[in-house]
């Protein structure tokens, strides 16, 4: 499917849409857990009824399944929220998929807080942290369609067990699908800069790169912007280097502060560079229902939110 | 059944116990008694029922067996080294950190197992992926599963039936390994689980009920499983735990400790006394 830069698409949209373009030619299952409304492998189970399953509520057995149709040489895609892919079935992806490092691609959509109305239960902040703790485990954060469709396919494609990050909200496309090229596990660097470094993932990207334009603009801040689409593992390289050479760095992302991306480069930089991090996020407090923009807004996952904490961690930087 | 296979069969139960034995008494931990409780359908399932080739323990064309009831790993890796997986002698290995004979089954080192188990619940649904993969590929193998009477206290083990029976896995075999007994004590007591028949029946199975000892009542089983077309088949099989050692059966003391050095003397002669 064709995704333009700057058409709003939720990245959910992108892995349905290429989940139907990929089962062409790679021969792969299809599980789901009675949302596949949501989570757009509806798309798949119209295209190849035959390779669809829909498991009916219950995560658990799911996962189960996927990683017995692993064990039997199958390539399994099994989606649903992140809440309940993670969430609920973390054990079964712990003990029956990554423990045997089976072929089964977790693909969790309505993650963070912009699942918007349907409030705190559905809101999972948690899921990178869950995940990346997994030995083995590959997490990729895609932050956009355009992304989410390249990651999908590398997941597809490769060996192993993955969870990969999908939103409910449209977001727009920040890549020319025309030359991108996924690179697993490589930070993309957005924008050179010198002063301070934001790293950003997922949604926040597109935040991040205002932030940056308004720092530069307004303050004569250079700012280098890193896109980080695979979490785990992390490219420590591209993270030690902008510690080495920006001093500060702050790190955005839909997701509990704990656990998550700021803590993967946090843990980076305290062991490679160490140098000032501030993490943009949500602060260790459950979500609730709304519109997404202000939800956005009360919970300070937005460009004048990195703008502020971008300014502390220069103060910090000079301290 | 000829009396030649039944007298090859017992023996292979009675050394699957001694491996059993000779496992847990070696690490001096692991679980006899729910091992020693499914001695002779797992000797049924390696030396009569299933398609498997030690040779080649990958073999895409096999029958599956998964453990769910993973704990009982004494009893599945005495049985691949009986059919030849690897040498009887390792079974002393058990739990050892230098041994791939880990506490609970691993599929990435030991050959001849089919599925990572241990927490329970979790291997039947992927007995049931291993079904539904065979029915995608048009394969004829068969896939069987070995559940504890306890573990059906986790809710996905009935998920995992629906689904089963939902798509119509009659190349799937769920065995219950009845032997009335838990961790905490009797089933019954805890949540009481119990009975099978008609609760397997109501979620689309076909149930045998069977004395999981009998040899002749288990071949029967599996024959007639073969024979349901269109549904999964269940079979409760009835059991006494620690099955064979006198001082063991019955008890839910030897759920999960290891026989001593006097114990294990005892209990070998009790099943070398047997054969």
């Amino acid at each position: 499917m064709e995704f333009k830069i700057g058409d709003k698409i939720a990245t959910r949209e992108g892995f349905g849409k290429t989940l139907v373009e990929l089962g062409a030619d790679h021969d792969f299952v299809v599980m789901d857990a009675d949302l596949a409304e949501a989570t757009k492998t509806c798309y798949f189970g119209k295209a190849y009824p035959n390779r669809f399953f829909d498991c009916g509520i219950a995560e658990g057995n799911m996962v189960g399944i996927a990683a017995g149709l692993a064990a039997a040489g199958k390539t399994v895609v099994a989606s649903s929220f992140a809440m309940f892919a993670a969430g609920r079935a973390f054990e079964q992806i712990r003990n029956s998929v990554a423990y045997p490092h089976l072929n089964v691609k977790i693909c969790a959509t309505h993650a963070g807080i912009t699942v918007g109305e349907d409030g705190a239960t559905h809101q999972c902040l948690e899921d990178i942290a869950l995940m990346r703790s997994i030995p083995g485990m590959t997490v990729i954060n895609p932050s956009d369609a355009v992304e989410a469709a390249a990651a999908l396919q590398y997941a597809i494609e490769t060996d192993g067990p993955f969870y990969i990050r999908f939103g409910r909200y449209a977001v727009p496309v920040l890549h020319d699908q025309a030359t991108y090229a996924f690179q697993p596990g490589k930070g993309e660097t957005l924008q050179e800069g010198s002063d301070l470094t934001i790293v950003a993932s997922g949604m926040m990207v597109k935040a991040a790169m205002d932030a940056a334009a308004t720092l530069s603009a307004e303050k004569g801040i250079s700012v280098r912007v890193i896109n980080i689409h695979t979490v785990k593992p992390l490219d420590s390289e591209i993270i030690a280097e902008a510690a080495a050479e920006t001093g500060a760095i702050v790190v955005a992302e839909e997701h509990n502060i704990i656990g998550g991306l700021g803590s993967a480069v946090a843990e980076c930089v305290a062991e490679t560079c160490p140098c000032p991090v501030i993490r943009v996020g949500v602060q260790d407090v459950f979500g609730r229902s709304g519109k997404v923009p202000p939800l956005l807004e009360a919970y300070g996952l937005t460009a004048e939110a990195i703008v502020e904490k971008a300014e502390a961690a220069l103060r910090l930087k000079k301290a | 059944m000829d009396s030649a296979k039944l007298t090859q069969l017992k023996h292979e139960a009675a050394m699957i116990r001694l491996g059993i034995l000779d496992g847990t008494h070696a690490a001096a931990s692991g679980h006899p008694g729910g091992s020693l409780s499914i001695a002779d359908i797992m000797s049924y399932l390696y030396f009569a029922e299933m398609k498997v080739d030690p040779a080649n323990p990958k073999w895409e064309e096999r029958d599956r067996f998964v453990l769910s009831k993973g704990h009982a790993a004494p009893a599945l890796y005495a049985t691949l080294a009986r059919k030849g997986f690897f040498p009887f002698e390792s079974l002393v290995t058990l739990r050892r950190v230098d041994s791939v004979l880990q506490g609970h089954p691993d599929m990435k080192y030991i050959p001849g197992v089919d599925m990572s188990t241990g927490s329970l619940g979790q291997g039947i649904s992927a007995a049931v992926g291993m079904a539904l993969a065979a029915k995608i590929d048009g394969k004829d193998y068969r896939t069987y599963t070995i559940v504890g009477d306890g573990e059906t206290e986790e809710g996905q083990v009935w998920e995992a039936l629906m689904f089963a029976a939902r798509h119509d896995l009659d190349n799937l075999c769920v065995v219950i390994d009845y032997n009335g007994l838990q961790i905490d004590g009797p089933i019954a007591e805890i949540v009481n689980p119990a009975p099978y028949e008609g609760k397997l029946s109501s979620f689309g199975f076909h149930v045998i009920t069977i004395d999981a000892h009998d040899l002749e009542e288990i071949e029967a089983a599996f024959n007639e499983a073969k024979t349901i077309k269109g549904k999964p088949t269940a079979i409760v099989a009835k059991s006494v735990k620690g099955k064979g050692v006198s001082f063991m059966e019955n008890q839910v003391k030897w759920h999960g400790s290891a026989p001593n050095d006097a114990q294990y003397e005892q209990a070998v002669a009790e099943i070398r006394a047997q054969m």
